[in-house]
């Protein structure tokens, strides 16, 4: 039977205090103020649905960069950056898949996270599904709060793995609890009491019975129950319609991430298998024109994930500044300066031409002397070694590094300025300049250890493309293990 | 080993424009400004010239490209004009095409004009310039002060010198840069500053306030070579001559190979060590009269001083300290207010440089004259620390 060999999660460090938003927003609506708890996760400018989803990906596969294994990739979004470019293809080039895999780009419901994992599961063979989504809502709005930004993903595999699949329900009946129209924009909302008793109440049930039936499994013997949803109460009353203990309701997180979209049904299962024991029974269900539910049994042969969705929220960065919220999300016409007038026309040759190095990260190593570059070139950087054709194709988005040399540059454009940027040198050989994310003024110096993120690069907002490349970034953990080190 | 520049050509002649915010000048002005006072200063008619240089970076918003900006606005003779660009060494590259075309005997008297027309663009410090297609997919989003910045954090980490150390050595530069520029005449920016305006202007790029960058100015510069014979045959005495032209340009060794330290620039010291060995300088720091460097940030100067082997390694910013090239100092540096004052604009600079060690060498730089100086070296810098083309230049007394 097929499962989950193993998973990976992934919220953005940014936490924005939902009281900043409501004060902010108190004299235009105050019935929003009792919201005002909690905070929501925050895409840094640089992140958007597919970056998120790389950053999950990565956290599922762990460290070793030979991905051959993989045999199909699906990414599930309903805020995908591109609408007409296969999204899982920018994701399958980041992660240095193979040439020879399938992709697709699930979408179009807020249960198509779950839908491309059942869908992965039902296929057969191993595949990695991604799930990444940032969604916009308007100022003021109930969104605003509600919503958080985040990502999962999944390796599949035939085997039980981590978590052995026993059941799949769906149910598709076009109720239109909201919609987001072509053009993107934001979503249209209905009243919440008939979402919630015409909707929810009577299209998730039948799911999660068949996924139960399919199982042989009696509600009753459901451990975990995830099910996210932003109205109050709602998970608990579906368990109860469907005879789930009160106790296997697990935590929607909102209060401390609110809720990802499509991928949020993903996180829980992320964080349920975190949590579960051998043999305990994990479902997971989510709502969207129907339902979709999947129900596992939990191995208890689990290989954590170095950050997982725990580790994804303990490493959080508190933001006030419901300006900066508004800004990253282009819902400010704010003075860029007249250096941010440069065209960002994106060359499609060069793009394609050094795709492995653009989105890859790959660079290249002389098989000869073993120098470590990038870019890969023809002729060796080595000194007094210039050996022609010699370098293979070298990853280094998972390589260890640290900063040589850095500035924080307020002069140039920046969507977080200053722009912090700097000379950064990988362990094992070679270094390229680079921009430095997530970072604060004063948290740069030499020999910080960073590692790579896959980020936005430049956004082309003439033409609608989004550029992507690799950055640096503080790397946390090995931070944390210097600093304990030192302490001794 | 290739034989050398030395004493093989003269400066006949050298003009500079007024630099600064030019709003009343073009480039045509500007380099017809330049030229002039150059003809005037050689004695000679454009019927003698017989070739050429012209440097110019940024031609989107400046002359424009090719060779017909320079010969349109001087009405050259039908002759050959080659349009040079190096960065902001382009104005050196251009004196190194009409030095070269002297010494071999393609021209017996050779033109350089650099120019830039900087003031064109609506907003401070230097245009975004376009960077072709494949960097910006890979390059941060950076400038100029970004770049050079970040010598600053690899040069304390590497000699151990604290931010408050550094940061003070700096200031030292531009406030010694600020008191020569008040005393030229052609310089953008005459006011002199004190230490604590330089340490508490605003950050430009970390650790780089406003007075730790050069301006950005409107300006032209020009210079008239030709051989001794012919320079002595047309009455000129006392002769200046060139003495070393050393160009070392990055092969990507800095920026891809895990050897250089970022803390100084390895051209650089190839440049000079090259420059002093064809000059027959094995003392630099007490045969070096006098020098303009390529300040275009003043961290970059204050490792400079070490690349050009006056200072010891690590010790560049005690000498800065101790004044060692203030005007009174061991070897003056940037003695017409440097790029810091006199100004940038980015094809005239290394020109410009070339102009005022000219004038020191023939006792012409009023106010800012030094005592009886034998050997003034320029270096005129383009790229980025990891990145970039190093031009050293050396002119002095015929004979010395």
């Amino acid at each position: 039977m097929a499962g989950i060999a193993a998973w990976g999660a992934y919220a953005p460090r940014l936490r924005l205090s939902r009281k900043a938003v409501t004060e902010a927003n108190a004299w235009v609506a105050p019935n929003l103020r009792a919201k005002g708890k909690g905070e929501r996760s925050m895409a840094n400018w640089d992140e958007d649905a597919l970056t998120m989803a790389v950053e999950a990906a990565r956290d599922a596969l762990g460290p070793d960069d030979d991905r051959g294994h993989i045999e199909s990739l699906y990414f599930a979004s309903t805020t995908a950056p591109f609408v007409d470019r296969l999204n899982a293809g920018v994701i399958s080039a980041a992660l240095t898949l193979e040439k020879s895999i399938a992709a697709s780009d699930v979408t179009g419901s807020q249960r198509c996270g779950l839908t491309a994992l059942g869908q992965a599961l039902a296929a057969g063979g191993r595949s990695l599904v991604t799930i990444g989504e940032h969604r916009k809502a308007r100022a003021a709005s109930t969104q605003e709060l509600d919503f958080g930004d985040g990502a999962a993903a999944f390796v599949i595999s035939d085997e039980p793995g981590a978590a052995e699949l026993l059941g799949r329900g769906s149910v598709t009946d076009d109720f239109v609890d909201h919609f987001r129209g072509d053009g993107g924009g934001f979503d249209y909302y209905w009243e919440e009491r008939w979402i919630r008793d015409e909707g929810i109440v009577k299209l998730v049930p039948p799911a999660i019975r068949k996924a139960l039936e399919t199982a042989g499994l009696s509600p009753g013997q459901v451990d975990h129950f995830c099910f996210p949803s932003t109205f109050s109460g709602m998970a608990a009353t579906v368990a109860k319609a469907v005879g789930i203990r009160a106790e296997a309701v697990r935590d929607n997180l909102g209060a401390v991430m609110g809720e990802a979209g499509c991928a949020h049904g993903p996180i829980m299962l992320a964080h349920a298998l975190e949590d579960a024991k051998e043999n305990e029974v994990v479902l997971v269900a989510q709502f969207g024109q129907g339902a979709e539910a999947l129900v596992f049994r939990a191995t208890g042969q689990r290989r954590r994930p170095a950050r997982g969705v725990t580790g994804s929220l303990a490493d959080r960065e508190p933001e006030t500044n419901y300006l900066k919220f508004l800004t990253f999300n282009g819902l400010i016409e704010w003075d860029k300066g007249m250096r941010a007038e440069k065209d960002n026309k994106t060359a499609l040759t060069t793009l394609y031409r050094n795709e492995d190095m653009i989105l890859g990260l790959v660079g290249g190593r002389c098989r000869e002397t073993g120098v470590v570059q990038f870019p890969r070139t023809r002729i060796s950087v080595a000194p007094n070694s210039p050996a022609v054709d010699t370098q293979e194709p070298y990853r280094f988005a998972e390589r260890r590094a640290n900063v040589l040399s850095y500035s924080a540059d307020y002069l140039t454009f920046s969507m977080a300025p200053p722009n912090h940027y700097g000379m950064i040198v990988f362990e094992g050989g070679g270094r390229i300049m680079m921009d430095i994310t997530d970072v604060s003024p004063g948290d740069v110096e030499t020999g910080l250890p960073v590692r790579m993120v896959f980020r936005v690069k430049e956004v082309d907002e003439k033409r609608g493309f989004v550029r992507y490349f690799w950055k640096a970034a503080p790397d946390r953990a090995a931070i944390a293990a210097r600093n304990a080190q030192a302490a001794e | 080993m290739p034989r050398g520049i030395r004493d093989k050509v003269a400066i006949l002649g050298m003009g500079c424009s007024k630099f600064g915010e030019r709003w009343d000048a073009g480039p045509d002005d500007l380099m017809v400004e330049a030229y002039l006072e150059a003809m005037q200063d050689a004695g000679v008619e454009p019927t003698q010239l017989d070739a050429a240089w012209f440097s110019t970076h940024i031609d989107e918003i400046g002359s424009g490209k090719g060779g017909t900006p320079l010969s349109i606005a001087l009405r050259l003779p039908n002759i050959a004009v080659t349009r040079v660009e190096n960065f902001c060494a382009s104005g050196s590259e251009a004196f190194r095409g009409a030095v070269y075309a002297v010494a071999a005997g393609a021209a017996d008297i050779a033109l350089a004009v650099g120019v830039e027309k900087l003031k064109d663009t609506g907003y401070g410090g230097l245009p975004v310039a376009n960077p072709g297609t494949l960097n910006p997919q890979i390059m941060p989003n950076g400038s100029a002060p970004g770049n050079f910045a970040q010598l600053a954090s690899a040069y304390r980490a590497k000699h151990g010198v604290s931010k408050d150390e550094l940061k003070r050595a700096i200031a030292h530069v531009s406030v010694k840069s600020h008191a020569n520029g008040a005393k030229n005449p052609k310089a953008h920016l005459r006011k002199p500053i004190t230490a604590e305006q330089a340490l508490n202007a605003p950050l430009i790029a970390e650790p780089l306030g406003l007075f730790d960058c050069c301006g950005v100015s409107d300006g032209a510069a020009a210079a008239i070579v030709t051989t001794p014979e012919i320079a002595r045959s047309l009455g000129k005495r006392d002769l200046v001559t060139v003495k070393a032209l050393q160009l070392s340009v990055s092969n990507g060794y800095e920026s891809q190979y895990n050897g250089w330290d970022g803390s100084h620039f390895h051209t650089a010291r190839i440049a000079a060590g090259k420059a002093y060995k064809e000059a027959g300088i094995e003392r630099p720091r007490e045969q070096i009269s006098m020098m303009e460097v390529h300040d275009c940030f003043s961290i970059t100067e204050l490792v400079t001083m070490e690349d050009l082997f006056i200072s010891p390694e690590g010790q560049g910013w005690r000498d800065v300290l101790d004044g060692f090239y203030d005007a009174d100092g061991g070897v003056p540096c940037q003695i017409d207010g440097g790029l810091k004052c006199f100004g940038h604009p980015i094809g005239a600079s290394g020109l410009r440089m070339l102009y005022e060690m000219y004038l020191q060498l023939q006792g012409r730089a009023g106010e800012r004259q030094l005592a009886n100086p034998v050997f003034g070296m320029t270096h005129n810098l383009g790229g980025a620390p990891a990145s970039n083309v190093c031009s050293v230049a050396i002119i002095g007394q015929e004979g010395a």
